[in-house]
């Protein structure tokens, strides 16, 4: 019901939205929660676990029970909290956990079943048999509980993520937060105001009341209006701070589109990550609940709520109003309701001595011992000081007291402390480095004390940064001593006391966890749930622990809380992964050969971050295999043109070059003539091979070193750590030049006609040389290396020319009967000839394992080599690199075990595992790399090879793993 | 044989505007590591003279006009916009202008544009003009300098050009829709 001349919602504007199908209208700057009041709703949602109606509870983001699903486009949302979705034109909600409706809900027999369903019900009841849990109970189980549901549909709504910098952060708006703002933001510093509601003021936007004798509202306008004037000052409106991390870093939500309909590019939420110098944390206090049975009816809400739809949406949620609090705050909800004309039933203090001089009737010692009403609230029982009383109400407003919001003064391990004098839990002095609490979150109720809480804080963050305050009066403002009398639970009263709203947790539910020993808070908050519901126990948290503590004969502070983690509020991961989604996981790296590849129809692999073709179909061919035999054959008998640009390029300068690769390599590379390449062995610390590849000398201080496409950057790091940990000083420089140069790779027997067609007088390089070469002006290098085992060339020029050479390249070889060839060939052709790559080197190979340890030179050391010769690195025992041929035309496969024939197929069994294979058209079989236990002495055995995966157990040939040219006489050809 | 035909990271890819700020591809220009041995400052400098440079401290950036000598590591900087001078033996020359794709970012929405994507504080007085600093760009890494009050320039290895270019450009997109929403 609208309270006429009251609020600060827009009447001029009307809002139409949808509501369970029923259109209502409300106005703007309504939330759907005040506008669903307004229009008399009072039951929007069923709990989570035994389905029972609820209604608002609360007016700010701890809502536990008004989640609704909100929908737009695409997207289902769920658990939306009613009192935080902003209302617009259009807007959608519809409540969830129900079934069919929500007023005939079926899983609501689950209410009736409660007795039953006590905590650690299903810890007691779903323990036999063990295999249905997974299977049935869990499923069944999850179905009936749980809250809202998603679309199913992809989210592809744009999200955005963001960084911010300020000199102080200030948490919060209400009177603390703008003070503090306006406090730093007068003295020059960079400040940041982030509040999580849509409108700047906190509780002076509920609460009414006069700041310097004006209206507190006159006064929020100024001082937003001087912030918003100021260059220096960023506000943040509908910005939940959501976690403090190292630093003086935070995590923060925005809600940038939710409140609207949507716009193009227009991101639903940014996550911020705020870095600041220092913090005032000003973010306020939570009003608690109090316990008493079925005290979770529809039309039961906080007190400070209902303050805050009369006074700021000018709704009044009932038209006979009953209020029970353990405080005086709630006196000013009631007074504010006898002003705005709403009938004030009764006010139920629980203190005996409170003041009982009201415009209404007062009932000092007052308890309720029943509530009615299933979907709405309709009377309670109280037994009071003088006696009992039935009490026809529709709303009931309660106040258990206020408890300030601690949250991000624990999230890097702080425990808050208890403060006897406001029943309530405090931040611990510098809980958070560089951020101080102020105002109702540090206790400190009245508005007066808020302001001046907030201006010290800041003066305190400016002091921290070198920068001071000019003194300033505060503002006057009402300086009220809070009173309040614990009240926790209602003794001796029957029925269910509900203390987790959200979770379904009564006051019984943490006695009987107490009584079966769960008796800490943690484990108390596992055994009930309590507190982890999507509120986290905003609400609640403090009152089961006092129900605990009572339970347990132990203090509050001896109880503890349990730990607050981030983040504050829900966050949707969308937000977090913002842009992440599909291509956006990772940078796409793109070959200069990009564009000429997919014209010829090459499906594209992803190779590290690179995108490279697979192979290159003909019109005719209809499987991938067809194309990489006829490209393999096409490279063993003319020419083949592929590009390597992926692979690592490292240029090495200085005249300790040479001495660095000797400390890099397992092999010397001092020795090496200019004008020649070489291939090289690198190993970790730990003497494992960390890659391999070719290094040339261009010049007598003047080296390149090839590296694996995979291994590119690993490689880069290794050798910045190498050269800062060990060798400093050395006159020795190296910079990345994978992007400086587009490679190709030119192998066959026809290579060298190839490049005699494209180079005038070509030098004739031998096998490992390389030589600067001018191509039309441009220079060019040219190498003479292979990875096919053929006649092989690389031939490298500047990027900007990659894709003209690649193209040239490609018809001047097919004019020559070859053609460009994919992975899926050269994968082939370097098994072949027993090759390896990181499918062998994969990080727990040593260079014995795949026959190299010639390779580690005895003259001179090198970065791994001690540990490579330790014991348990090299010897019999160690799988070995083989080659593998199947006696049969069966496929084999990489990842299969390998077991010697007769022996059980078991792990204890296992001789070693196949990480290469590939169908050799050469051969005309197919062909594996494996290791193999002792695998050199065993060439000439059979071996059994078991693929559990893809059901394959076959015997194969065990064989040197180099099945083509084994002398390397067509390399050197 | 024929000329080879050259082509730029983002070769025709058009500038993007929105609200006044407009993302582009640099044309491509002359780029060389320069890299001075251990105790040869004052050789490298001397080099550096006629091109009236200097070698740059961490950060910062040595200028004369559009040639330019931008830090990029330790003991490295990138000379941008001439070819280099003879260095001899005084420091490592690596001809880096095919490696990298150079993106302009300039007008009023640059600095929230680039918030998106770069986890740098750039507010003016820690990241004034003729800064230069070595981070990422979402997932890539790069070099960001700040030529004027509003423009940024981003290199990126050149291979990962329309990954950049696809990211600033939705970062400007989206900064640019929540000014729409403001006007």
């Amino acid at each position: 019901m609208r309270i006429e001349g009251r609020g600060q919602i827009d009447r001029t504007k009307p809002v139409r939205f949808r509501f369970d199908g029923r259109e209502m209208t409300g106005f703007k700057g309504d939330t759907l929660a005040s506008a669903l009041l307004a229009n008399g709703v009072k039951l929007v949602g069923r709990s989570f676990k035994y389905h029972r109606p609820r209604g608002i509870l609360t007016a700010g983001s701890e809502e536990p029970n008004a989640m609704v699903e909100v929908l737009q486009g695409n997207q289902q949302t769920p658990n939306v909290r009613a009192t935080v979705q902003e209302l617009y034109d259009g807007l959608r909600a519809q409540s969830q956990n129900r079934f069919p409706s929500l007023r005939f809900d079926m899983l609501s027999v689950n209410d009736l079943a409660s007795p039953f369903l006590s905590a650690g019900f299903y810890y007691k009841t779903f323990m036999w048999p063990r295999a249905l849990w997974e299977k049935l109970y869990e499923p069944l189980i999850r179905r009936a509980a749980g809250l809202g549901s998603l679309s199913g549909r992809h989210d592809e709504d744009p999200y955005e993520k963001a960084w911010a910098f300020c000199d102080v952060l200030v948490i919060g708006a209400g009177p603390a937060g703008l003070m503090a703002a306006l406090t730093a933001a007068r003295a020059g510093a960079d400040v940041i105001l982030a509040d999580e509601d849509a409108r700047m003021g906190g509780r002076l936007l509920s609460d009414g009341g006069e700041i310097d004798g004006k209206p507190a509202l006159v006064w929020v306008d100024a001082a937003l209006a001087e912030l918003a004037a100021l260059p220096n000052v960023r506000l943040m409106t509908r910005t939940s701070v959501t976690g403090a991390y190292d630093d003086g870093t935070f995590g923060a939500l925005e809600r940038v589109s939710l409140h609207r309909s949507p716009a193009p590019h227009l991101p639903r939420e940014c996550f911020w990550r705020i870095v600041a110098g220092q913090t005032v944390l000003a973010a306020g206090a939570l009003e608690r609940p109090i316990a008493f049975p079925d005290n979770d009816r529809p039309g039961i809400m906080m007190a400070g709520a209902l303050r805050a739809y009369l006074n700021r949406y000018g709704v009044a949620p009932g038209q006979r109003v009953t209020l029970i609090a353990n405080n005086d705050s709630a006196r000013a909800t009631a007074r504010d309701l006898i002003a705005a004309g709403v009938k004030v039933a009764a006010i139920l203090d629980t203190r005996p001595n409170a003041s009982a001089v009201e415009d209404c009737p007062v009932y000092l010692s007052a308890t309720i011992t029943a509530t009615r009403g299933r979907h709405g609230l309709k009377s309670i029982h109280v037994a009071h000081a003088g006696g009992t009383a039935e009490i026809e109400t529709d709303c009931l407003a309660m106040s258990g007291g206020w408890n300030p919001t601690v949250h991000l003064t624990c999230h890097m391990n702080g425990r808050p402390q208890w403060r006897e004098d406001i029943a309530a839990f405090v931040p611990a002095p510098n809980a958070v480095p560089r951020l101080t609490p102020a105002g109702a979150c540090n206790g400190a109720f009245s508005t007066a004390a808020a302001l001046r809480e907030g201006a010290d804080a800041a003066r305190t963050a400016l002091a921290a940064l070198g920068k001071s305050a000019p003194d300033a009066p505060l503002p006057l403002a009402e300086d009220t001593p809070y009173a309040i009398t614990p009240f926790w639970e209602t003794e001796g009263a029957k029925g269910r006391q509900w203390l987790d709203f959200a979770n379904d947790v009564t006051t019984k539910d943490v006695r009987l966890s107490a009584q079966e020993n769960f008796a800490s808070v943690e484990h108390m908050k596992r055994y009930t749930t309590q507190g982890m519901a999507p509120d986290q126990g905003k609400n609640s948290n403090v009152g089961a622990l006092a129900v605990l503590a009572d339970a347990t004969g132990r203090g509050i502070p001896q109880t503890g809380t349990t730990t607050y983690r981030p983040p504050y509020t829900p966050v949707s991961i969308a937000a977090m992964g913002a842009g992440g989604r599909g291509a956006g996981f990772a940078p796409q790296r793109f070959l200069t050969s990009d564009q000429a590849s997919r014209d010829r129809g090459a499906p594209m692999i992803e190779a590290g971050l690179w995108y490279r073709p697979s192979y290159f179909p003909k019109p005719d061919e209809t499987t991938w295999r067809e194309a990489c035999d006829r490209e393999v054959n096409m490279v063993r008998a003319s020419v083949g043109v592929a590009d390597v640009s992926t692979l690592g390029k490292i240029d090495i300068q200085g005249r300790d070059a040479a001495r660095f690769l000797d400390l890099v390599y397992t092999n010397t590379f001092s020795t090496l003539p200019v004008g020649r390449v070489r291939y090289g062995l690198m190993l970790r610390e730990d003497g494992h091979v960390l890659d391999d590849g070719t290094t040339a000398r261009l010049g007598e201080n003047h080296y390149l070193m090839t590296t694996t496409t995979a291994a590119a950057g690993l490689v880069m790091r290794h050798l910045d750590f190498v050269h800062q940990a060990f060798c400093a000083d050395w006159d020795v420089r190296f910079i990345s030049v994978t992007e400086t140069w587009a490679q190709f790779a030119i192998a066959g027997p026809k290579a060298r006609a190839l490049l005699d067609s494209l180079i005038d007088n070509a030098p004739d390089l031998p096998f490992m040389g390389v030589a600067p070469v001018s191509l039309g002006g441009i220079n060019a290098r040219l190498f003479r290396i292979s990875f096919s085992g053929e006649q092989g060339y690389e031939l490298a020029v500047p990027t900007r020319y990659g894709e003209a050479l690649f193209r040239d390249l490609v018809a001047r070889a097919e004019t020559m009967g070859g053609g460009p060839y994919g992975m899926e060939a050269l994968n082939v052709l370097r098994i072949e000839k027993g090759f390896i790559t990181h499918a062998e080197i994969h990080g727990r190979t040593t260079a014995f394992d795949i026959g190299m340890e010639k390779m580690v030179s005895p003259k001179k050391d090198c970065i791994g080599k001690a540990a490579a010769a330790r014991p348990g690195m090299h010897g019999a025992e160690r799988e070995q690199l083989v080659g593998l041929k199947p006696l049969s035309d069966a496929a084999i496969t990489a990842g299969a075990h390998l077991f010697t024939p007769g022996d059980a197929i078991k792990r204890e069994n296992d001789q070693g595992y196949v990480t290469s294979v590939g169908y050799s058209p050469t051969l005309g079989a197919w062909l594996g790399l494996a290791f193999l236990k002792n695998g050199r002495a065993r060439h000439g055995e059979r071996i059994r090879l078991v693929d559990h995966l893809r059901g394959i157990d076959l015997l194969c040939e065990v064989c040197d793993p180099v099945f083509h040219d084994k002398e390397g006489t067509k390399l050197r050809a | 044989m024929p000329e080879l035909i050259a082509k730029s990271a983002l070769a025709g890819h058009a500038p993007l505007t929105r609200a006044a700020t407009t993302l582009a591809e640099a044309p491509m220009t002359d780029i060389t590591a320069i890299a001075p041995f251990p105790g040869q400052t004052k050789a490298v400098n001397a080099a550096l003279k006629p091109l009236g440079l200097s070698f740059p401290a961490p950060n910062g950036q040595s200028s004369n006009g559009p040639v330019r000598l931008l830090w990029t590591g330790r003991e490295q900087a990138f000379l941008i916009g001439a070819p280099a001078p003879e260095m001899g033996a005084a420091a490592a020359v690596t001809g880096q202008s095919d490696g990298w794709a150079i993106l302009t970012l300039s007008g009023p929405l640059a600095r929230d544009t680039l918030a998106r994507l770069v986890p740098l504080d750039l507010r003016e007085t820690a990241f004034p003009v003729g800064m230069t600093a070595r981070s990422g760009l979402n997932h890539m890494a790069m070099v960001l300098t700040r030529s004027d009050a509003a423009t940024y320039e981003i290199m990126v290895f050149r291979s990962m050009a329309r990954t950049a270019w696809h990211e600033l450009a939705e970062a400007l997109e989206t900064v640019a829709a929540r000014f729409d929403q403001m006007a």
